[in-house]
């Protein structure tokens, strides 16, 4: 008898946890109903910079989704840049991380900054990810070959071979001014972001 | 107390907590049943004031709203369908500001489910949005209607006692907007 109750309060549990986790969702888009694979909660950080604000911004050339070349060199003395890491293509958040920026398009151009995004996805799923976005005004590039290798200088690749969820703002002379290496399960405020763009010189 | 005891507790409390998250999430509302009656701060501009009719500052009730039908659409200004489907709702706004008929019968109203108000001025400023928009930065509007995808429109029809009844809901586009509005005015009998 005091076995069956223990295996009943055992599975009421079970069923009461499993529920928990899964209410705790966060809001998800229509728009790619069917198309999200969940991987769950993640360790936040699994992965440690050695960059620091003030340092020199680690060059890189990698191909984009639409098919040129893009060097964050070509940006010295002329713009302030965003590199945004998001972990993996058709996941939650990331999903809909870059949709924001892309409507906040003019607050990067207000201050004089362009937007990188990266993954380690490879060119044709990054292409068909960022097909359900919509049209996107700024570069998605993409370091899967030699796997992570821009991820891995910038010290935000993860032991399995996604990436953080990471923001870096450098400025026009090549400078990194801002890092957040966010917590992966979540997506960082934009605001925060904003307030950091409008410190730059423009 | 004993260790046993101790972790007993510990268990149960963890239990309860789960329980209430549980039931905090809630159900998304049918058609025919009730809405639940959210509570949303009072919009600080007069404009949006004047479009729903209430006063004062504070918090205010989807029943305060002075109208017979609210439309309240759950969006995300990061959600790309929310983005495509802004358009549509505007002019699915001007369609009812410029019938006299219905004007001041149908409200709309936005909620940016896990947005802070910065994002949500974001989303506003882009599509020039006349109609008032409400930031959801904890989620709890969003749990309260039972964690919907984006967009999410709920029809909602104010009975004279004060309660709130669903008499339309719909996931994702609202297709041709003057379609949707003779469909809501023919679901909820007004006349």
């Amino acid at each position: 008898m005091l076995n069956t109750c223990k295996s009943f309060f055992l599975v009421i549990s079970g069923i009461l946890v499993a529920l928990f986790f899964i209410t705790n969702a966060f809001g998800a888009s229509e728009q790619f109903k069917g198309k999200i694979y969940n991987p769950g909660m993640l360790k936040p950080v699994d992965s440690k910079t050695k960059l620091k604000a003030g340092m020199k911004a680690p060059d890189f050339t990698l191909p984009s989704v639409t098919g040129e070349k893009v060097s964050l060199s070509q940006f010295r003395g002329k713009n302030n840049v965003v590199i945004s890491f998001v972990p993996a293509a058709w996941t939650p958040v990331c999903s809909d991380q870059w949709p924001g920026y892309n409507i906040a398009r003019n607050i990067f151009e207000k201050n004089n900054a362009v937007l990188i995004g990266i993954t380690v996805d490879n060119i044709p799923t990054l292409y068909a990810w960022t097909k359900e976005m919509g049209e996107l005004w700024f570069p998605v590039l993409s370091d899967f070959w030699p796997h992570g290798a821009v991820a891995k200088k910038y010290g935000v690749l993860r032991s399995n071979g996604i990436t953080e969820r990471a923001l870096f703002v450098v400025d026009k002379k090549g400078v990194i001014r801002y890092i957040d290496v966010h917590d992966i399960n979540k997506r960082p405020g934009l605001e925060i972001l904003v307030k950091e763009l409008e410190k730059l010189e423009k | 107390m004993g260790r046993k005891t101790k972790i007993v507790l510990i268990i149960m409390s963890f239990l309860i907590f789960c329980v209430q998250s549980v039931l905090a999430a809630g159900h998304t509302p049918a058609k025919g049943e009730a809405f639940p009656n959210i509570t949303l701060p009072v919009p600080e501009k007069a404009s949006e004031m004047d479009y729903l009719g209430v006063t004062g500052k504070g918090s205010l009730m989807i029943s305060q709203i002075k109208a017979d039908l609210v439309i309240l659409e759950i969006f995300s200004m990061y959600c790309p369908y929310c983005q495509k489907e802004a358009p549509n709702i505007n002019e699915l706004y001007n369609m009812i500001e410029k019938r006299p008929d219905i004007k001041d019968r149908i409200k709309i109203i936005g909620i940016g489910a896990g947005n802070t108000p910065f994002e949500v001025d974001v989303f506003r400023n882009q599509y020039n949005i006349q109609f008032p928009l409400f930031s959801d930065e904890s989620f709890s509007v969003h749990k309260t209607v039972g964690e919907v995808r984006t967009p999410y429109f709920f029809v909602i029809k104010k009975n004279a006692d004060g309660t709130n009844i669903l008499v339309y809901s719909k996931v994702g586009s609202i297709q041709d907007p003057s379609q949707f509005l003779e469909l809501i005015i023919k679901e909820c009998d007004l006349k």
